[in-house]
């Protein structure tokens, strides 16, 4: 993979994973795109500053590739510690403001805790089972810590109310868990009980909007012009676009206000309309190549706590993107989960971007010769 | 438990990062897989679902086809009309819009309460109506804020016009939105489209399929708010068919105007192909204020108003046509075997079994034959003959003439009367037929009902010697069979009808001045009250001291040139009572034939006569309608939803209760004529 220099290149830009930045300017620019299109074919509001935001975590995730695995690995818990405070802090913020609040603001940064706990979950897992003794792997001691080091966060992130979130968090976490060895067993008992859980949970602790949004994606007809109307629009988005779409700047459904939200949590429904199942397709196996690179970045990493972290990340990366598909297409909830690189908005192209910064690290760590 | 080395672990991660990385991609392809159904197997629908949202559908009304008169004369045409609608979705603050146009319009209290109904119930983009036929001013002061009212939709339609007014009432109808019944019925969205109206009455109604022409549409991309973005598409509405009638409008404004302050109708046919050149009851309604929506103060007013202008008496009143009959009568007492030149002597009464039947004339009118006794309209002739050959020998003859006879008409209701007979009795009141049946039908009393197109046809087939069968519709079916009786028969009976008006007979009044044409006709008086001996004794009681209900009918049919006829008409002026003799049935019948032959002639008698009762119809019925809104100090009580449904009822109430009061009121025991 690593390339030398060729004299005009400098050896650290030559170094990078091209190929995987392609990828990622490749989707990020088809994002920009799609936002110029929402927005009537205009640069603002939206694409000019997702393109900045773009960059600038780009120009991040690169940054991040230079700093050593070792220091991640030590940093994980502090921050991790660091993050369930600012999560207890926003849950009391909201309680004394009188309403939920899911941000703080540091300096004019409007600051979201969640949205960084999807990552650092699954860094403050690997590096827990990277301290553990191999031989511990199965015993109860592997499992009750990381559930606490899951339960705290994801439960923290319900209460704000954020069910789309904290099931993300949990989700990531299971998979580290999984990646770790803790044994089959647990996750098929774990499986059980959420099926169990889940009717119950649906009657006694979902908020009504919640439950709501999980009947009307059972049956969008229950509330055509309400909450269903979203999944509704989407669909037909969708589905109008036929395989190749109605072409760029062309499409109805978004151009005409009919599909909500279409910059943001619907912008995969604005694309598929103007670029058709060809640019579903396209998304999906662009987004699968990350991801596929994310787990081979892990199998090639040098550290347990590498190991679990890369291909734990291709998770988040992989929840982050099927969920919000799932949903515009009419297969999960509406949860408000953005398409990362492609729906407008900052946290998730930040948050994409640090976990693609995590695996440049990683992966730069594999392809050194000389062991720390 | 086995004891894990860190090489088994890293092996066991690959292995179940393999199983993720396989798990994920096979979500990736689900994924993927639904893409596809939804926009390839189910492409079709969503892209109908697309279009259907992103197109609004918007019809414009079609153009109403004209209905014009014999001579390309429009009888009802289209004027442009300017009218406010509003669009519910695009409606931002709704009372404060009402409160607006209310002022800019003086909407009444009434309308902005059916438009708080009609907004609750549309929806959407489907227009609800404010105001029509707005004058420029309003319109346009509307017009100038329209940016500043969302929802309001200023437009330039068209509205129905009738020259004639009243004139033509019934004869056209009117045109009205349709009803939520109709709506219902057949879903047409046309039929809730603001400024789209349909045939109510009248020839509107029957003829409405033709007259209505197709929808335009226009095609207008909208945003999910209702913004129009551009114009997709138009499509020009398709204007109905105009239909030319028989009428002759000038006729048929003569007619109404000449006719005056008197409750009836008359009918001219052209007696050379049944073609109906005037047809009109009055007093009507104005059908230009009817298609406007009428008010409950006017509908008031037409429904209080005891000579019923809701009803077309035309076609819907029956009436004893009384003496008008003893011309068909005569050519019957022939047919079977009477000689035109028998006399019979007229005492002034006669006594059958108990009871006493009265000729009109007290002292008796002496010897008279055929001829003489239709002239002097002798009741005892007929009492006699008829008597003598039996009602069921002359009730074909009437049916011959056309009463009791179906026409062919295009309207939706008609009443088309009784000719008895034996068998008609004995089936309908289970009674054997009494001769004194056959004395009273022998003057037109009695069972014997018609409509005054009836008696209009039995002029003309007298005048023409054929089955003439009216018709309303130019180009329709003509051609007629001769009468199957004897000219000669015939010749006398004609004769007879020149003598009635030119010979001293009883229409004298009715001679006309129109150099080379004479009219020939019968008078009539229908009794609608019975008349007892004690009365009789005291003698009878002159029509002008009887409240207006209980005077007779008056009738004239007649045709002119007499020897070479042209032009055939029946009058009937119910309750007029002979009292004035402006108003009665000679003068008017000769006015209406003098319009056919002298023109000038005709126009100067109305001038002169007009104005002793008061003008015109319009003025007229402008007159009344200030005064009966100056007594109407109370607020009226609230029409009936559809007018037209309304009306037709009252219109069979009123046509019921002047059959039933004639058959009540005139006992087959004895009867007087009045000539």
């Amino acid at each position: 993979m690593a390339r030398p220099g060729n004299g005009i290149v400098p050896m650290q830009v030559a170094q990078l994973p091209w190929k995987v930045l392609f990828l990622v300017l490749a989707i990020g620019g088809f994002g920009l795109v799609v936002l110029y299109s929402a927005a009537n074919g205009n640069i603002r509001p939206w694409a000019f500053n997702q393109g900045t935001r773009f960059f600038l975590f780009l120009a991040v995730a690169i940054g991040m590739s230079r700093i050593p695995v070792r220091v991640l690995s030590q940093w994980s818990l502090p921050i991790y510690g660091a993050l369930v405070v600012a999560l207890l802090g926003v849950e009391l913020l909201g309680k004394v403001a009188g309403g939920s609040q899911r941000w703080i603001s540091l300096g004019g940064f409007q600051f979201q805790p969640s949205e960084l706990m999807k990552p650092m979950i699954v860094l403050a897992l690997a590096r827990f089972y990277e301290m553990l003794p191999a031989s511990e792997t199965r015993k109860f001691v592997a499992i009750w810590p990381a559930c606490v080091l899951i339960g705290v966060p994801a439960l923290l992130v319900i209460m704000q109310p954020d069910l789309g979130t904290g099931l993300m968090i949990t989700g990531c976490g299971v998979m580290v868990m999984f990646l770790a060895g803790v044994p089959l067993r647990l996750f098929i008992a774990g499986a059980l009980a959420v099926a169990v859980a889940a009717p119950l949970a649906f009657n006694f602790v979902l908020h009504d909007y919640q439950r709501n949004r999980v009947l009307i994606f059972l049956d969008p007809e229950r509330d055509p012009l309400g909450t269903g109307y979203h999944i509704t629009q989407s669909k037909i988005a969708i589905g109008s676009g036929g395989i190749f779409g109605k072409g760029f700047l062309q499409g109805t459904q978004s151009h005409l206000d009919y599909l909500p939200e279409g910059q943001t949590d619907f912008a995969l429904a604005t694309m598929m309309e103007e670029w058709g199942l060809a640019g579903g397709v396209f998304l999906i196996v662009a987004f699968g190549m990350l991801i596929a690179w994310g787990i081979g970045v892990g199998m090639r990493a040098k550290t347990r706590f590498g190991r679990l972290t890369a291909a734990g990340i291709s998770g988040t990366m992989f929840l982050y993107c099927s969920i919000n598909m799932a949903m515009v297409i009419g297969l999960a909830p509406v949860v408000g989960v953005p398409l990362p690189l492609i729906s407008f908005g900052g946290t998730a192209v930040m948050t994409f971007m640090l976990c693609l910064g995590i695996l440049l690290s990683i992966d730069r760590d594999g392809r050194t010769k000389t062991r720390w | 438990m086995v004891r894990i080395t860190e090489a088994a672990q890293t092996y066991s991660f690959s292995r179940r990062a393999v199983v993720l990385g396989v798990a994920q991609g096979a979500v990736g392809m689900v994924l993927a897989g639904r893409m596809a159904w939804l926009s390839v197997v189910e492409n079709e629908q969503y892209k109908l679902k697309a279009e259907s949202n992103r197109v609004n559908n918007t019809l414009i009304p079609p153009r109403r086809g004209w209905l014009l008169d014999r001579s390309g004369k429009p009888l009802a045409s289209n004027r442009t009309d300017f009218r406010v609608d509003l669009i519910p979705d695009r409606i931002v603050d709704k009372d404060k819009l009402l409160a607006e146009l209310t002022r800019l319009l003086n909407l009444p209290p009434e309308d902005l309460a059916r438009i708080e109904t009609d907004l609750k119930r549309a929806g959407g983009f489907r227009p609800v109506q404010v105001a029509e036929n707005l004058d420029w001013d309003r319109f346009a002061a509307v017009l100038v804020r329209q940016p500043e009212l969302p929802g309001v939709a200023p437009t330039r339609g068209y509205a129905r016009h009738y020259p004639l007014g009243a004139g033509v009432g019934h004869l056209i109808g009117y045109v009205g939105t349709a009803s939520a019944e109709q709506f219902k019925a057949d879903k047409d969205p046309l039929l809730v489209t603001p400024g789209f109206k349909l045939g109510k009455d009248g020839l509107e109604k029957t003829l409405d399929h033709r007259l209505r022409g197709k929808p335009g549409a226009k095609r207008v991309e909208v945003t999910a708010h209702g913004r129009p973005v551009r114009e997709l598409e138009t499509r020009a509405d398709q204007p109905g068919e105009s239909i030319k009638l028989t009428i002759d409008s000038g006729l048929q404004e003569y007619v109404a105007r000449r006719l005056g302050t008197n409750s009836g109708s008359a009918i001219v046919i052209d007696v050379a192909s049944g073609d109906i050149l005037s047809m009109v009851s009055m007093p009507s309604y104005d059908p230009n204020s009817f298609s406007d929506g009428i008010s409950q103060l006017e509908w008031k007013m037409l429904s209080e108003d005891d000579h019923v202008p809701l009803m077309n008496k035309v076609l819907q009143g029956l009436y004893p046509p009384g003496s008008t009959v003893k011309p068909m009568n005569g050519l019957a007492l022939m047919a079977a075997g009477v000689s035109p030149n028998e006399r019979v002597f007229c005492s002034g009464a006669l006594r059958v079994g108990s009871g006493v039947f009265h000729c009109h004339k007290k002292g008796g009118h002496g010897p008279l034959d055929l001829k003489n006794a239709i002239m002097q309209s002798c009741d005892i002739y007929f009492y006699e003959m008829v008597r003598r050959v039996g009602y069921d020998a002359i009730a074909p003859m009437a049916r011959m003439l056309g009463l009791g006879q179906k026409f062919d008409m295009p309207f939706t209701t008609q009443r088309y009367g009784t000719v008895p007979d034996s068998a008609w009795k004995l089936k309908k009141y289970h009674h054997p037929w009494t001769v004194a049946d056959s004395l009273n039908a022998s003057i037109g009393q009695g069972y014997v009902l018609a409509n005054p197109l009836q008696l209009a046809v039995m002029a003309s087939r007298l005048a023409s010697g054929k089955i003439l069968v009216p018709r309303l519709l130019a180009n329709g079916p003509s051609g007629a069979q001769p009468l199957p009786v004897s000219a000669e028969d015939l010749a006398v009976v004609r004769e007879a009808m020149y003598g009635v008006i030119n010979g001293g007979g009883t229409g004298g009044a009715a001679r006309m001045y129109v150099p080379g044409v004479a009219l020939a006709g019968k008078t009539g008086t229908a009794q609608v009250r019975r008349i007892t001996m004690a009365e009789r004794r005291t003698g009878v009681l002159k029509n002008g001291s009887l409240p207006f209900k209980m005077r007779d009918h008056a009738l004239l049919v007649c045709f002119a040139p007499h020897d070479n006829p042209k032009y055939a008409a029946a009058i009937v002026l119910e309750h007029n009572g002979h009292t004035i003799r402006n108003l009665d049935t000679p003068l008017i019948g000769r006015d209406i034939m003098t319009y056919l032959f002298d023109r000038d002639q005709a126009m100067k008698t109305l001038a002169e006569v007009e104005p002793t009762w008061g003008g015109d119809y319009t003025t007229r019925m402008a007159a009344q309608s200030a005064a009966f809104r100056a007594a109407q100090a109370a607020p009226p009580p609230p029409a009936p939803e559809d007018t037209e449904e309304a009306a037709s009822s009252l219109a069979d109430q009123a046509a019921n209760s002047t059959a039933d009061s004639t058959k009540r009121d005139v006992a087959p025991t004895g009867s007087v004529e009045g000539d």
